[in-house]
This record gives C-alpha cells, sequence and structure tokens, in this order.
C-alpha cells in the first residue's frame, strides 16, 4: 500500500492531490499515519506505534485503521495494487 | 488635521454573479472623506472573492452561518475584536440581520458600533406583511392576500384579476394566468419554502430601484433612485442608470419619515403607464449596486458609519443624474495556500 | 509515561464552506456535568439511557414565567399541563410552585387526586370524560372544561342526579390567524357555537358558569395570535355580562408556548428566535387590559403551559454503541438512545453535545437508534466530533412530552433520575424490567406448552 506520488501533507493536516486538484484537510492521528505509510510501514508496525502512543485497545483502532484506509481508497489517494505491482 | 482610521468589519464579499453588497461598500468606505478605513472582511465560504482582494481587504475572518445560533456568532465576533478592535460592523446579508440585530446591544457595550433597522421595523417590512405596511404607513403596495390552506384559492378571482403573481415566503414568485396555474404554483413553491404562500396583485410597468439611509428619526440622510438597464439571468442589475424621479423621491422621504427607519435600504418600485409608483418590496440592508450612489455624490456607506458612531451627519441635498454604473467581473490569480489559510484556520 | 487520548483518524475533503475550527461550536461545548452532577457517574450508578431532570430549572423556569405574567397583568394563574410531563415528581414541584392541575383524561385526573391536589384547583379539559370521570370531578367541585353539547348535556343530567351545582367553563376555537386553525375542540367562536353554547348553560341555570377557555395551537411562534384570542373571549364574556349579569371569573388560554428547541427544516436555531415568556405576557396582558372589562372587574388569567415550562429541564444521556459508514462514506453513529424514548426527534433537531472533551476535529455524522427500525434516527445529520464507542452523549430539552408519549417497543423505558435544589440524584421513576411487562400478560394453558 503506497500513498500517490505528488500527493502532498503539511504540518498544518493539509493535504493536496494535484492529479485532480482536491485539497482534504486531516487531524493529527490521521497525518501521523499517513507519514507512517509514506515511510512504508505494514499496517502491523503502524498497528504497534499508534498502540504504543494512545490510550486505545487495538480491536478499536484495528477498525478505525481500515476504516480510514478505506476512506483514503475511495478519495483515490492510494495507488490501486496493479500500480503498485506494476 | 489628520484624519482618523477606523476599523471597519464587512460582510457579503461573495462579488459573484448574484452578488453582495459587500465589496461595493468596501469601494466607498476606502473613497470616505472624513475617515481612512482599515477593512476586515467577515466571510462565510471560503471562494467568498472578496477575501482575496488584498488591496481592499486587510485582513478576513470566516464567521459561523446563522443557523449555528447567536452565542456561536457572539463568541466568533468577540474573538475578533480581540484582535482587530472593530469600531463598526456593516452587515450585508437579509439572513444574518436577525442576528446581528439582537446582538447590537452586547456588540455595542464592547464598543462595536453598528446602524441597523430595529426588530420591529425589520418584521413590519416583510412580504407577509406588506399589505398592512401600505395601509400603516399610506404607501401604495399591490394588493396581497396570504395564504395557508390549497382550498382558499377558489376565492382568489373575486379579490384579484389574472395574472397575478404566487410567491414564497422567502423566494421564488411566479406569475399565473388561472386558477389551474395558482395551484400548481402554490404547490411547486410551498414545497420549497413552507407555508405561507403570498398572492398579490400583479402591476404592469417598469421597475425601479432605490437606495438610501434613514437616520431612524424620521429623516432622509440618502436617497438616489436608479433605473436598470441590463438584467442578468437572476434578476440582477449589470448596468444602470442614477434618474431624477420626484415621486419617488417623495414615496422614499414619506417611507423614511413615517416608518422612522434606522440604516440602509433599498426600495423596489413600480411605476405603471399611468405613472403610479407601487412598492414591491424592502431590502433592509444596502444593495450590491451602492457603488453607484457614491459615484453620483452620495457616499451612503461613509454616511452610515458616522451614524453608527453617533455623529450628526447632514443629508446629501444632490445628486448626479444620468450616471451609469456598468459592472464586470475579474478573474483574481490566487495561491493555492491562501484557499487553504482561509478553509483550514478561517483566517486570512 | 501515561498515553495520549486516542481519536480515531479522519480525512475530510475541504469544502468552499464553513471551516470546522468554529462551524458550530455552541453544539461543540461539551457538558460534562448537570447541576454539578457528572454525566459519567450518573450513567455510571443509573445506566444508560437516563433521563435526568433538572428541579432548578423547572423552578426558576416558572419563575420566570410568573414574573413575566404578574408584573403585567394583576391576578393570574399557572395549571400545570399533565400530559406534557405527569411524572409524580414533576407534578409536585410545579404544584409546590402554585400552579394547579390541568388534566385531560379520568386517567390523569385520578393522578392529580392522588397526589393531594385540592380537587377545586383541578381543571379537567379534554373530549373524552366519561360518566364516572364526571362524577368524580363534579362531587371534588373541579373546574370542568366543557368541549361538546354531549358532555353538556351528560353535566345538566348529572347535576339534577347528584344535587351539586357544577362549576364550568366552555372551551371556544377560534380564528386567530393561526394555521392549522384548531377547530376540533370545543365550540366555535365565529360562527356562533360559543355563544349558543353559553346560552344553553346559562338557560339551564344547572351549572355555575365560572370561565372561558380556548387553546388556539401549539409550539407558536409568534405571540400575536394570543392577543387575537384574548380579545374574542374578552367579548364573550362582556357580552354575557350585558345579557345574563353575569360576570366570568377567569379567562383561561390554554397553553401552547414554543420551547427552545428548534423546528426542524427552521433556518436559525429556536433558542434565538422563538418568543420569551415577556413576548407572549406582553401581548396577552395588554389585550386583556385594553378590553372592555372595568379596572376592578378584570378576570383572573389562567395559564396552562406546558412546553415551555419543562423542555429546558429534560436531559437524555446516551452512550455510542457503534461508529459506521454508509455506502456513500457517510459517517452513521448508533447510539442506544431510540425514538421510542425520544418521540419528539420527529419534529426537533435536538441540539445534542458530548459529555465529554474533544478536539476540535469533527465529521458530519447521521444519528441512529438502537431500534431495528428504518425510522429510528435521532438527527439526520449534525457534526460532532469523533465520539469513541463508548462514550456519552447529551440530548437538550427533551422535558416536554417525552416522558409521557415514550413507548415500550423493542426495548424497555429507561430510569428518570432528579437532580434537586442541592444537587442530588433521586431516582423518581425505575426503568422496566421484564417481570413488569410480564406480570400484565396471561398465557392460555393450550398456549403453555411447546417442543423444545
Amino acid at each position: 500500500m503506497k500513498l500517490r506520488k505528488n500527493v502532498a501533507v503539511s504540518e498544518a493536516g493539509l493535504l493536496f492531490n494535484p492529479v485532480n486538484g482536491e485539497s482534504y484537510s486531516l487531524n493529527p492521528i490521521g497525518v501521523e499515519i499517513l507519514n507512517l505509510i509514506r515511510e512504508d510501514k505494514s499496517p502491523e508496525q503502524i498497528i504497534k506505534v499508534i498502540l504504543e502512543k494512545y490510550s486505545t485497545d487495538k480491536a478499536t483502532f484495528e477498525k478505525d485503521y481500515f476504516d480510514f484506509i478505506g476512506i483514503l481508497e475511495h478519495h483515490n489517494l492510494l495507488e490501486s495494487h496493479e500500480e503498485t505491482n506494476a | 488635521m489628520k484624519k482618523r482610521t477606523l476599523n471597519i468589519a464587512v460582510t457579503g464579499l461573495n462579488a459573484i454573479d448574484s452578488p453582495g453588497p459587500g465589496v461595493s461598500v468596501i469601494r466607498a468606505l476606502h473613497e470616505a472623506a472624513s475617515f481612512n478605513v482599515n477593512i476586515i472582511g467577515l466571510s462565510y465560504e471560503s471562494l467568498e472573492p472578496g477575501i482575496y482582494m488584498h488591496d481592499l481587504v486587510a485582513r478576513t475572518y470566516s464567521i459561523p452561518y446563522p443557523a449555528a445560533g447567536i452565542d456561536t456568532l457572539l463568541a466568533r465576533l468577540e474573538y475578533i475584536h480581540e484582535k482587530e478592535k472593530i469600531d463598526v460592523i456593516i452587515p450585508n446579508f437579509d439572513a444574518e440581520l436577525y442576528p446581528f440585530i439582537k446582538l447590537e446591544p452586547k456588540l455595542k457595550a464592547m464598543g462595536i458600533h453598528m446602524f441597523l433597522p430595529t426588530l420591529h421595523q425589520f418584521e413590519e417590512r416583510h412580504k407577509v406583511n406588506l399589505n398592512d405596511f401600505g395601509r400603516k404607513y399610506g404607501i401604495s403596495v399591490p394588493h396581497s392576500k396570504v395564504l395557508y390552506d390549497l382550498n382558499t384559492v377558489h376565492s382568489l378571482p373575486s379579490e384579484f384579476s389574472f395574472p397575478m403573481i404566487v410567491k414564497g415566503k422567502f423566494y421564488d414568485a411566479s406569475i399565473a394566468y388561472s386558477i389551474e396555474q395558482v395551484k400548481s404554483y402554490f404547490n411547486k413553491i410551498s414545497a420549497k419554502w413552507g407555508l405561507p404562500i403570498i398572492i398579490q396583485e400583479f402591476v404592469h410597468g417598469t421597475e425601479f430601484n432605490v437606495t438610501g439611509l434613514g437616520d431612524g428619526k424620521g429623516n432622509t440622510i440618502a436617497a438616489v433612485p436608479m433605473r436598470k438597464q441590463y438584467i442578468t439571468d437572476k434578476g440582477k442589475a449589470w448596468g444602470g442608470i442614477s434618474i431624477a424621479d420626484e415621486k419617488m423621491l417623495d414615496m422614499t422621504r414619506k417611507f423614511l419619515k413615517n416608518t422612522k427607519w434606522r440604516g440602509g435600504f433599498e426600495l423596489e418600485l413600480m411605476k405603471n403607464k399611468d405613472g403610479e409608483l407601487y412598492l414591491l418590496e424592502i431590502n433592509p440592508r444596502l444593495p450590491a449596486w451602492i457603488y453607484l450612489a457614491v459615484g453620483v455624490g452620495q457616499n451612503i456607506p461613509e454616511a452610515l458609519v458616522n451614524l453608527a458612531l453617533g455623529e450628526k451627519v447632514k443629508p446629501f441635498s444632490t445628486y448626479s443624474v444620468g450616471k451609469m454604473f456598468v459592472r464586470y467581473s475579474w478573474d483574481m490569480i490566487v495561491d493555492r495556500e491562501e484557499f487553504e489559510q482561509i478553509s483550514i484556520y478561517g483566517e486570512l | 509515561m501515561s498515553k495520549t487520548r486516542y481519536e480515531r483518524p479522519v480525512i475530510k475533503k475541504l469544502e468552499t464552506g464553513m471551516p470546522n475550527k468554529f462551524g458550530t461550536k455552541t453544539e461543540y461545548e461539551p457538558l460534562t456535568h448537570i447541576d454539578g452532577v457528572a454525566v459519567n457517574d450518573l450513567i455510571g450508578k443509573y445506566g444508560s439511557p437516563l433521563f435526568v431532570i433538572s428541579e432548578k430549572t423547572i423552578r426558576s423556569t416558572i419563575k420566570k414565567a410568573k414574573k413575566a405574567f404578574e408584573t403585567r397583568y394583576p391576578k393570574v394563574q399557572f395549571a400545570w399541563s399533565y400530559k406534557t410531563n405527569y411524572l409524580n415528581a414533576v407534578c409536585s414541584i410545579f404544584h409546590q410552585e402554585g400552579s394547579w392541575a390541568e388534566v385531560v383524561s379520568g386517567f390523569e385526573y385520578d393522578k392529580a387526586i392522588n397526589l393531594g391536589v385540592d380537587g377545586r384547583k383541578i381543571i379537567f379539559n379534554g373530549p373524552d370524560k366519561s360518566e364516572q370521570d364526571l362524577t368524580k370531578a363534579i362531587t371534588n367541585d373541579s373546574l370542568i372544561h366543557i368541549d361538546h353539547l354531549d358532555e353538556l348535556y351528560s353535566i345538566t343530567e348529572l347535576a339534577e342526579k347528584l344535587n351539586k351545582r357544577p362549576r364550568v367553563a366552555i372551551r371556544v376555537n377560534m380564528d386567530t390567524g393561526v394555521y392549522p386553525m384548531w377547530d376540533r375542540f370545543g365550540f366555535n367562536y365565529e360562527n356562533g357555537q360559543a355563544w349558543d353554547a353559553i346560552n344553553k348553560i346559562m338557560h339551564s341555570e344547572k351549572m355555575e358558569l365560572v370561565g372561558l377557555h380556548c387553546h388556539i395551537g401549539t409550539f407558536m411562534l409568534s405571540p400575536f395570535a394570543y392577543g387575537i384570542a384574548a380579545a374574542k373571549l374578552a367579548d364573550l364574556a362582556l357580552a354575557l355580562e350585558q345579557k345574563f349579569k353575569h360576570e366570568i371569573k377567569y379567562i383561561d388560554l390554554g397553553g401552547g408556548f414554543a420551547s427552545k428547541n428548534t423546528l426542524k427544516g427552521s433556518f436559525l436555531p429556536g433558542n434565538d428566535t422563538n418568543p420569551t415568556f415577556d413576548d407572549f405576557a406582553e401581548v396577552i396582558s395588554t389585550a386583556l387590559i385594553n378590553s372592555n372589562f372595568k379596572k376592578d372587574k378584570l378576570p383572573l388569567l389562567i395559564l396552562e403551559t406546558g412546553r415551555a415550562l419543562v423542555d429546558e429541564a429534560g436531559f437524555l444521556l446516551g452512550s455510542v454503541i457503534s461508529n459506521k459508514r454508509s455506502s456513500t462514506g457517510r459517517r452513521n453513529t448508533i447510539l442506544d438512545v431510540g425514538v421510542n424514548i425520544l418521540f419528539t426527534s420527529f419534529w426537533y433537531d435536538h441540539k445534542i453535545t458530548p459529555a465529554q472533551s474533544f478536539t476540535h476535529y469533527s465529521e458530519d455524522t447521521c444519528l441512529y437508534g438502537p431500534l431495528c427500525m428504518n425510522i429510528d434516527v435521532i438527527r439526520e445529520s449534525t457534526t460532532l466530533p469523533l465520539l469513541n464507542k463508548g462514550e456519552h452523549v447529551v440530548i437538550h430539552n427533551v422535558g416536554a412530552y417525552n416522558m409521557t408519549q415514550w413507548m415500550q417497543f423493542i426495548t424497555l423505558r429507561p430510569n428518570v433520575v432528579l437532580i434537586d435544589m442541592d444537587e442530588k440524584p433521586h431516582l423518581i421513576r425505575s426503568k422496566e424490567s421484564l417481570e413488569n411487562m410480564n406480570s400484565m400478560e396471561k398465557v392460555p394453558n393450550h398456549l403453555e406448552r411447546f417442543d423444545k
């Protein structure tokens, strides 16, 4: 899973997708996860990092994490599998 | 003597194809002879063009929609006031007037001045009440009737002749030529804007507008009549010309004298072929074409600010007739960062 | 090292509209305590969902209402509208504050009598009064507001039978410019029904006509119609005086004052625009004082306002069951509060606030109740911070009608707690149990057995 190329995230949590001109805003934990994805961390690693830092449990965060990934896909911000494999 | 500088906050920065008056009001304020201004824009949406006009607007803050409630608006204004020390606010939307009128005493206590109609004046001039308004103040208005029930439509032909205008409570108006059409518009408009529906006599003629300023004591501080010359498909004037019509000025003075109207306004008038004038609507704020008034010698926004600050203002007595305004649109180039700044932080 | 408070990750498309940082901030203010008692503690002790009633708010609201009228009109009496909220504790607060009882059924009548209300201070309204109900009311010398001619004749017969002179008023309906016109209750003013009923009562001599009553509508957003109603009742009273030399004792203008809730589809919030007690009091008092009553002959003004007196005192606490996403990507949140206990969510956009602190990040959310029924929607769309499963919310202004119109449907009705003047909670109605429900049922013998 990879973030689309050129997708820029500012520290304030602003994301601009130059391909379609859409802008998005994220909350701090959202930015943190995007940066972890950018660093090619696996879902398992990301979950571990977050669980160490935040007061939540694995079941809750896993559910929210995959929901978040789903929304990134919905907004076309992740490279599709074919592109990744190619 | 060195002119003082006032911090004036202005809404209605949406200078788009159905424009808000804000940008025109700001231009007028920059040309004021009696003070210098530092303009603070107040915006509802991040694409209102005025936000990005940095030579006219020093800084813009987003403010919450009226639907968010008066307390929310007050909290936001307190925050802005702390940073900007606002002297005067000029609200320019019908929909925001109710909360601003309600907030007037509180803002005044904070040192922020406004010059708005009273709540009573604001309610009384509403479309639904126009008949009573005309009767009470001796001003001709087209005969109208407020309907709550579709079944009462059948009694209309005894009171009105066709065509008649079917109007919604807030927006929309259609001309009906038969009872069937009245029924159909009744249903269509009430589905969108709710009840009541207003039936209004159709007056054939030419439409005119008057903008002006009342001092709240019955005096006419300013009045400029205009004839629209070019109307967009949204019914907005794209060009207009100042005219000299004593009848219109008389009606305006009568309106101000009898209602003791406080603040800026725009009257929508209809003149029939016999030269009789009818008042169709009263907009309780300055119109988007207000800059024409400045161009013909009556800087109404400047006078309004001075009245808001409690100063004596000498009424304007003349204006140039036959001056035109021709509106144009202008594409600004804006950096994405600015849009993001106002979108995320609500300040630019 | 303690961990950071968790908030789920969100990404939102930037719209050209309002930035979310201060979008609808008041809705965001958390309400962590009600009258000094922590929401968390209340839920911990009494469960979720939970109705909470503030005694302080009830008392300060009725005081405010009384002051608005008493400073403008010499003789004012409030009568508590039982149907709005007839929990015994709630009725008792109003009775302690001097309110009479206004009831609309035999059940409500008995409730008032059981609470110890003086029969002479009970106003009996409504179209359904059985012979048994009327007998009780006549015996107790209660004020009977006649709704229709059949009732008038029943009372005439009973008066003879019981050898009593019942104290009655008639309910009058009229055109006050309000739509819809409530003409199903009482006798019409414009077509002469009301005058006709008055004549029948006066000629029969079996009853004492003590008052005139009307109730023009519900959730009235303009006070002016009350002025018309007061003037029309005053005219009737004066006509009555002229013809029969009989003075009525009171004019009862019913209820219908709007509370601070926001009706669905309103552009501005109800808290900003709905008239205050002062607005209503001004119009009503002016109409009565300007009528042709002589100064020392002004009748008692009775008000039966319910909703505006109790709505703000009621809170409904709930918890998040789950956060889901719809097929279109919209956030859906399921609460344990359903329309079965929050009937008023069909009419209002109830104000809902979280019961704990949170960041300014938010999502547009549809709030569903827990019922397995498609109609169970509490708010179609509201902007809320990112609530986690198990966190609590407070629904505001629920004191009127919810605790009378609620239904036992799919789940059981929850506890109701009253927080007293010293900020101490009291359980005033226990949640229902399976035993409660089953105790009312009987299964015929032949249905008792089936294959396990």
